[in-house]
């Protein structure tokens, strides 16, 4: 909210710095996001006479002496057509900055600093300044929109700063409000807290006026939603003159931003910058009827708004129409067909409190906005309407440019405006903030927010204004108190009150981490995806219309399409993610992430879904292949105290012959593989990648298992190698399930050479394994074991024809 | 002098052929194999003479046996100081000959990192466990009760518009804040409370300064005569903890729906101490987190007496305070898993 100084200084005496005021507000709860001087780019520029003036021969330019008073004498050059003997202008002194101008002297190209200098051979010591030049328009000083010189009256002081004189030294404050302080976005309302934090008096602005005998007979509102529509006020003016608004105005809407259209038009606009109570004139002759009543659109219904654009309406949105038809979307904008134009001779204005959701609601259904419902969206209190509209008919007295008639009508709901009381316990209201608030304190701060605190022992009772809806309880004073008290005088206590807890992680947590811990020891490094993703992913994936991961919850309001769904796998972000980095130039990289997959336990969602913790490696690089994937997996079941069994499996996104499904207890808790190269050449990979997926939440049960340990034995452990001939299609873990299986001293199976090719028959190969025999209570002598060996080849050769390699 | 000259020449020959063999010697196997051939206890020459002995007239075993062991003593020496002398040689030969240049590159695979969101996620649990805080973390998807009307959100605060709130129906949502963990805690645990819930929160907010998805770590406290001075006292620590000892914080008034009062929380600029720098935009403050007192309405939606218990809470934006801590200047850069950003961030203990 933009709030000039000058502006605020109606209503307080402010005799503090600008800086010093952004201060006080920052610490009663009103941070000043963003303050300038309206002249911050203006300096050393003085009221100038032109004692002389020549004009240089074949030119457009006239040689000026300036008399600047105790700045000295200048010898000036100026281009402008109204410089002249006598006149008093701005003069930029030699070192002064102004606003630069195109050749237009009218397009602001940035800030000039004025420097001595020579024009067609004559000594230039200074410039005359235009009101362009000066960043002052024609609202903000009469005279300033021409293209030419400023000109000063004649009884301007010679020599003076002109920013005191142009409002240039004027400060603007952007202020940022609260959500819970609608009250105080207005000037008045944040007038009230700078008079609190101050401690100054508030001065009320004028609402005095006086209706005459003029009836507009037959006037009537009916407000047909009063839940919508809790206060309608209207008032009728009539021998309407619409005409310009006097400068003083039209300067204050040009600081806040508001362009001026018409007297009246900018009475509203002004109120609402002052009270924050959005108003609305309505051309009188333009009811039908003459009467406004407040009531739900039809469904299908329709308006033209003043901005000239159409909208079909539901029965969500409140209207306000005459006899037959909507002449406004209520809070939001007035409709064309009720608009002011110059020949306006009567005015009904309106004032209004319209429920704050609808508006909002209406506003972004419609996706029409303006100030008025911005306010509205934000609340706007019913104590407000009164004020305003006795605001506005004041105004139109104070602008002479119409009559206050005697119709004034007035629907509520018979809300009371008037002050609430409260009673609070002082030490409860100083248990909130943790110290004491002396009483004299409580006194004085409760005062000056105007809530007439009454302390008795240790109750206290206050007077509510009706702008402070948002007071309802004890801790509402607590903060009223310590805002202004300061929060300084809060000091760190480390919960003295408390009960000792015990604190920490429970066992879930610890174990992620420690999976997340062991991955990053294998050199991976975690990352983190949205939680939603694209639809199209899936079709990346390749997964069939029936697959499950195709069950997906929909954001019904997402960003883009690509953002829209709720992931029910990690892979495709993991697979953009090596993609990029690939692309980055990074070719070998290891990758995690852990997060959730969502299924829906039913569709439409009527129930929480599933979220299931998942884990996602993806790793790529020459280096990388099938079993680095498969060892940072079996990583994962050694910090869980568990082992993984792998089969070969089949997923659309991965190599048909370089895939396993993870297996743990018989369980398929997920599964591992290269990812196809059709992927990888759609994706832009240089090498290929590997990606494996683990339900966590499968693995939760384990995470509090406690590591065994086995004694060791005193006698040595046994090693033998066996070279074993088989069939191709015989894999690894069936031989080593056979060897585990055959003899209970097998501790450790190890494969450390696989070979085809001569001697061996082409549909055979040579698997070559260290297989560890650990005794127990008696030694393992070499014929024991070589008994072992020989019952082991025995059954290999019976159950899976396989031979010892001679 | 020995009378027998026979015996006294043959063993000065063998000196005489123990010193020349010495001169010829050039490798520390060779000084073996020749030490062998004299002092090998069965076939050696120096142990053919002591078997010379029986030969020797009684009264010169003993002059004989002495200049024998003589002998071997000096032999002893002399193999030892060559040995040493060839060990010595050798060694440094070799040593000599693996010289390798050290500023080649390492052999090493770097241990990959933690998500610096989850480094400073763990750390700030760290710091929090310690004072008694356990760990809560809630569902991504949430119902509009526990994320909103529970938390004092009344149905037409701005806050809960489509604009900020992604819907997936009209009742379920994904949680805009972790306050909603706030709410299945008191729902389902009588007070002593102290608890942190850490987690993804979304927001339909996308661009340079903001993700649809962030983390935050909300802190609730509820038990009897819970104050905003304690509220102060425990993030006094925190930032310290985070941002190093001289960290001060200071609050300043806010509104939140679910705290009352509310504080905006800022905590001195670590960059310059405080004087205003580029970082806190001359004004010595860095805005780190919001929290308050719990409002009285949110305890009694949870079924917990207001007269009798009180609580604090707080929300942590976690990127935020990471980024800050790093110098990190997109947010973005923390989503999109660029290595080269990843491998950076190594913190957390």
């Amino acid at each position: 909210m933009l709030v000039p100084l000058s502006w605020l200084k109606d209503y307080v005496d402010i005799d503090i710095e600008p800086k010093e005021l952004e201060k006080k507000l920052f610490s009663c709860g009103f941070e000043v996001e963003e303050s300038w001087e309206v002249g911050k780019d203006i300096s050393k520029v003085v009221v100038g006479q032109v004692e002389s003036c020549e004009p240089i021969p074949d030119t457009h330019l006239h040689v000026c002496r300036v008399n600047a008073g105790s700045h000295g004498t200048f010898q000036v050059c100026c281009g402008a057509d109204n410089v002249k003997a006598g006149g008093k202008y701005p003069l930029a002194l030699n070192g002064a900055t102004v606003i630069e101008t195109a050749k237009d002297h009218v397009t602001v190209v940035g800030v000039a600093t004025i420097k001595k200098g020579k024009l067609r051979g004559y000594d230039s010591e200074g410039m005359l300044c235009s009101g362009v030049e000066l960043g002052v328009t024609e609202d903000m000083y009469e005279g300033a929109g021409y293209n030419g010189l400023l000109v000063f009256p004649d009884d301007t002081e010679v020599g003076a700063d002109v920013k005191p004189i142009l409002g240039l030294d004027d400060w603007i404050f952007d202020v940022s409000i609260t959500a819970n302080r609608p009250d105080c976005q207005s000037i008045f309302g944040l007038a009230r807290e700078v008079a609190a934090v101050l401690e100054k008096p508030l001065k009320e602005p004028d609402l005095s006026f006086t209706e005459d005998d003029t009836v507009n007979e037959g006037f009537s509102v009916t407000v047909d939603a009063p839940d919508l529509c809790p206060r309608y006020i209207a008032h009728y003016v009539h021998d309407v003159k619409i005409g310009e608004s006097p400068r003083w105005m039209k300067r204050r809407l040009a600081l806040v931003g508001n362009n001026s259209i018409s007297n009246m038009v900018d009475i509203t606009n002004y109120v609402m910058r002052e009270f924050g109570q959005p108003m609305h004139a309505f051309d009188g002759g333009f009811l039908e009827g003459n009467q406004i009543v407040v009531r739900r659109a039809n469904d299908g219904e329709k308006i033209v708004t003043l901005d000239e654009k159409e909208f079909t309406l539901t029965n969500d949105n409140l209207v306000i129409c005459d006899g037959v038809k909507p002449v406004a979307l209520a809070g939001i904008m007035g409709g064309l067909n009720s608009e002011i134009r110059d020949t306006t001779t009567a005015v009904t204005f309106e004032c209004a409190k319209f429920a704050r959701d609808n508006i909002r609601k209406s506003s972004r259904a419609l996706g029409q906005s303006s100030d008025s419902s911005a306010a509205f969206s934000k609340g706007v209190y019913e104590y407000t309407t009164v004020m305003a509209m006795k605001r506005a008919l004041h105004l139109v007295e104070e602008l002479g440019c119409g009559k206050i008639s005697a119709t004034h009508v007035d629907v509520n709901t018979g809300n009371s405006l008037e002050k609430r009381e409260m009673k609070a316990s002082i030490s409860k209201v100083n248990g909130v903030l943790g110290i004491t608030v002396p009483d004299e304190d409580i006194e004085r701060i409760l005062t000056n927010l105007n809530f007439e605190p009454v302390i008795n022992g240790d109750e206290m009772t206050i007077k509510i204004p009706a702008y402070r809806e948002d007071m309802e309880d004890y801790p509402d004073i607590a903060e009223e108190l310590i805002r202004m008290y300061g929060y300084d005088h809060v000091h760190g206590t480390f919960l003295e009150g408390a009960a000792v807890t015990m604190g920490g992680r429970n066992s879930k947590q610890k174990a992620e981490l420690r999976i997340k811990r062991a991955l990053c020891a294998q050199g991976a490094n975690e990352c983190m995806h949205y939680s939603f993703f694209s639809p199209s992913d899936l079709d990346l994936l390749g997964y069939e219309a029936d697959a499950k991961e195709r069950e997906l919850v929909k954001i019904l309001n997402p960003i883009n399409e690509d953002l829209s769904v709720m992931r029910t796998t990690l892979a495709a972000q993991m697979i953009h993610a090596i993609s990029r980095n690939q692309k980055k130039g990074s070719l070998e990289g290891r990758l995690f992430e852990v997060g959730n997959r969502f299924f829906p336990k039913s569709l439409p969602l009527n129930d929480y879904p599933e979220e299931k913790v998942t884990l996602c490696i993806g790793i790529f690089g020459q280096d990388e292949d099938f079993y680095t994937l498969k060892g940072l997996c079996d990583n994962v079941a050694d910090t869980l105290h568990i082992s993984f069994k792998y089969e070969a499996a089949d997923k659309p996104f991965l190599h048909p012959y370089r895939t396993a499904r993870i297996i743990c207890d018989g369980v398929e808790v997920g599964y591992l593989g290269q990812l196809t190269y059709e992927i990888q050449d759609s994706e832009d990979m240089r090498v290929p990648a590997y990606l494996a997926e683990i339900d966590l939440d499968a693995l939760s049960k384990y995470y509090e298992n406690v590591p065994a340990f086995t004694a060791l034995s005193k006698f040595d452990k046994q090693k033998r190698d066996l070279a074993l001939i088989m069939d191709k299609t015989t894999t690894c873990g069936e031989v080593e399930d056979a060897i585990y299986s055959s003899c209970k001293f097998v501790t450790d199976v190890k494969l450390f050479d696989v070979y085809e090719g001569l001697p061996i028959p082409p549909t055979k190969k040579s698997m070559a394994f260290t297989i560890t025999f650990t005794p127990r209570d008696e030694e393992l002598t070499d014929e024991i074991i070589s008994g072992y060996v020989d019952k082991m080849l025995r059954k290999l050769q019976f159950t899976m024809g396989i031979e010892l390699r001679s | 002098m020995l009378e027998n000259a026979a015996l006294t020449k043959k063993i000065e020959a063998i000196r005489a052929e123990i010193k020349e063999k010495i001169e010829s010697l050039d490798s520390s196997k060779q000084v073996y194999e020749t030490r062998k051939s004299f002092m090998d206890p069965k076939a050696g020459k120096i142990n053919a003479l002591m078997k010379e002995m029986k030969n020797v007239p009684k009264e010169s075993k003993a002059e004989y046996g002495k200049a024998v062991n003589d002998l071997k003593a000096w032999a002893l020496d002399c193999f030892d100081s060559i040995d040493k002398k060839m060990k010595e040689q050798e060694a440094r030969l070799r040593y000599e000959s693996e010289k390798i240049d050290v500023t080649m590159p390492a052999k090493i695979r770097k241990p990959g990192n933690l998500h610096p969101v989850t480094q400073m996620r763990e750390t700030l649990i760290d710091i929090f466990a310690g004072m008694g805080f356990e760990i809560f973390e809630g569902s991504e998807v949430e119902n509009d009760y526990y994320n909103f009307t529970a938390l004092n959100t009344p149905a037409d605060h701005p806050a809960r518009d489509m604009q900020d709130t992604f819907y997936l129906s009209p009742e379920y949502l994904l949680r805009t804040q972790t306050s909603a963990g706030q709410i299945h805690v008191m729902e389902n645990q009588k007070p002593p409370i102290k608890i942190l819930s850490p987690g993804k929160v979304f927001r339909s907010d996308d661009d340079a300064t903001h993700s649809p998805m962030f983390s935050q770590m909300e802190g609730l406290v509820v038990d009897k005569n819970i104050n905003l001075c304690d509220l102060k006292g425990a993030l006094d620590l925190f930032v310290q903890k985070i941002y190093g000892e001289g960290t001060k914080t200071r609050l300043r008034p806010s509104y939140f729906p679910f705290t009352e009062p509310s504080v905006e929380v800022d905590c001195s600029c670590f960059e310059c101490g405080g004087k205003g720098c580029s970082l806190c935009k001359g004004t010595g403050w860095i805005e780190v987190l919001g929290g308050g007192v719990v409002n009285k309405k949110v305890l009694e939606n949870c079924g917990i007496d207001s007269n009798e218990y009180s609580g604090f809470a707080f929300g942590i934006g976690i990127e935020r305070i990471t980024m800050l801590k790093y110098g990190i200047n997109n947010i973005k850069l923390l989503f999109e898993s660029d290595l080269e950003v990843l491998d950076q961030i190594n913190h957390y203990e």
